[in-house]
């Protein structure tokens, strides 16, 4: 009885989480403005909105650039972030314990506190405040401490006397943390590095302050286009993407679980 | 004799390089943080202090304060974060508890369906939420009722995620012994498994609570453009008004209330198990 009942639970909260996202899936294959179910049966289901997003040279260029930026800023939070963690790690002084204070404040701080705070900043250095660049540094900012918080807890699981043992086997300090380091916490950095990408790809205010006039990502596209419910706007088609994007994921996830299943299996 | 000298000073040389190299790593990020996070809040508290000619002054905070508009703002922001925060929490805690102590959960699959929301754009989501519940006739109720929903929606994994954690580090003995001591299920949960997750509680309760007072994305999208909260005043002030300075002064409200309720969930030593981090 116990056992259904947290069935059911997991199921009810579950369907609480999936279900726009399953509507927006279902709806991808609507081409209408409007999410109803009459649309369904007056325009019936189509391939519609997948060949307008892939037509839509506007909308690819967006998707390509919000991914290429959430590529660069990962690149750039994995490395700064797992090098920060080594360091707070390894450093025992004031130093370190500063660092790592400082670092949770973009974790918990309002995200308009942070992006306005860059506003202020680029303001003061630069003559056009908004550019590419201050647009990577403000989702560095917010990417960057989420990286340092998946890879600390793997260097503190990490049995400190490999590190050392490789400086005795002659390995220099360098070469130690690339081959004996860098591997035992690969599981902190690559899911730091999706939580960068993850991060990046859902952020709206930070990029809305810090990006250039011009450019656009899906965030502020979407939410621009839905400020002036611009029936014309290519706003249909990203459910096109969503759908996409839903389906690699779950790819991804099951790929990943058979994998670990067969890991388990051994 | 000599050789063991040398053999030893070159020990002691490496020694202190070693150190030395690995606390170095940390410098690059260090100036990071005190470039774009500790001088830009700087700059918020001057700003915050100054009037537009740059003199000091206390214009900024006099206004906040003594506005009802913006005073109303800030309390419904609050209560709006407050409701979201206790909603996520009872919706959540069950969750975690049945992910981390039931068979359900065999290799994490199940906390990943919790987790995949979250890959999915989230002003993208919003909008999908409003659509439905505009479908299933629920959006024209109430603004308020619509962004809470909205906000839980989003926030909700933020919940779980933490919680799931602890309870999943829990160690089991302190369960076990409690039953042995003849405690029933009920007061098992209530002295020992509650108490023993108020930390992952408390980390959660701190993702959820800021974001919901200033996230204003939601807010427009479920409130029919009704609902004014707090981060949406600030945003004004830089993108309709332009006055930085009193923008700057309610940021720097925000920063205080930040500190306070992290001071206050900081008393439940929290760990560094937000947004998913230690999965």
């Amino acid at each position: 009885m116990r056992k259904y009942l947290n069935v059911f639970y997991i199921a009810l909260i579950l369907l609480f989480l999936y279900a726009p996202i399953l509507t927006l899936v279902l709806y991808s294959f609507v081409d209408t403005p409007i999410i109803s179910i009459q649309e369904v049966f007056n325009k019936g289901l189509s391939f519609g909105l997948y060949k307008k997003l892939f037509t839509d040279g506007d909308l690819m260029k967006i998707v390509w650039d919000t991914l290429l930026l959430a590529g660069i800023v990962a690149v750039l939070a994995t490395v700064l972030g797992t090098l920060g963690a080594i360091g707070i790690h390894y450093s025992r002084g004031k130093f370190g314990k500063s660092v790592s204070a400082v670092s949770r404040i973009p974790v918990i701080n309002a995200e308009i506190v942070t992006a306005v705070s860059l506003v202020l900043l680029f303001a003061l250095v630069f003559t056009e405040s908004r550019s590419y660049f201050s647009m990577v540094i403000g989702h560095l900012v917010i990417t960057t401490p989420f990286v340092v918080l998946s890879v600390i807890p793997k260097l503190k699981q990490m049995d400190s006397s490999l590190y050392e043992a490789a400086l005795d086997l002659g390995a220099s300090p360098m070469r130690a943390l690339f081959t004996v380091v860098v591997p035992e916490i690969l599981p902190g950095i690559l899911s730091g590095f999706m939580l960068a990408v993850t991060l990046s790809l859902d952020d709206y205010i930070i990029s809305a302050y810090t990006k250039p006039q011009e450019f656009h990502t899906i965030s502020t596209y979407v939410y621009g286009a839905m400020a002036k419910s611009n029936a014309n706007s290519s706003l249909p088609a990203l459910r096109a993407l969503s759908a996409i994007i839903f389906v690699v994921i779950i790819m991804v996830v099951v790929v990943g679980n058979i994998r670990s299943r067969k890991k388990e299996a051994k | 004799m000599t050789e063991q000298n040398t053999q030893k000073s070159e020990q002691k040389h490496r020694k202190f390089r070693i150190a030395f190299s690995r606390k170095q790593l940390c410098i690059p990020y260090g100036l990071f943080l005190v470039l774009f996070v500790v001088f830009p809040l700087l700059l918020i508290v001057f700003y915050a202090f100054t009037d537009a000619d740059g003199g000091i002054s206390f214009d900024n905070f006099a206004r906040f304060f003594t506005n009802t508009t913006t005073l109303s703002t800030l309390l419904i922001s609050m209560l709006l974060a407050l409701a979201t925060t206790i909603i996520c929490i009872i919706l959540a805690y069950p969750v975690a508890y049945i992910l981390a102590k039931s068979k359900l959960n065999k290799g994490g699959t199940l906390l990943m369906l919790f987790i995949m929301p979250m890959w999915i754009n989230f002003v993208l989501r919003a909008m999908a939420m409003k659509d439905l519940l505009t479908l299933l006739g629920i959006f024209r109720f109430n603004n308020y009722l619509n962004v809470i929903i909205g906000m839980v929606y989003d926030y909700l994994p933020f919940m779980i995620l933490p919680i799931y954690t602890v309870l999943v580090k829990m160690d089991k003995s302190y369960v076990e012994a409690s039953k042995d001591l003849g405690a029933s299920s009920f007061q098992t949960f209530r002295k020992v498994t509650l108490p023993l997750s108020m930390s992952g509680i408390a980390s959660g309760a701190t993702m959820v609570f800021m974001p919901t007072m200033t996230c204003y994305v939601i807010s427009d999208t479920f409130g029919n453009g009704l609902v004014t909260i707090i981060g949406k005043l600030i945003d004004e002030q830089f993108t309709t008004f332009q006055n930085w300075n009193f923008g700057s002064a309610m940021a720097l409200v925000l920063l205080v209330i930040m500190v306070i309720s992290m001071w206050i969930t900081g008393s439940f030593k929290s760990e560094n198990n937000a947004r998913g981090t230690n999965i």
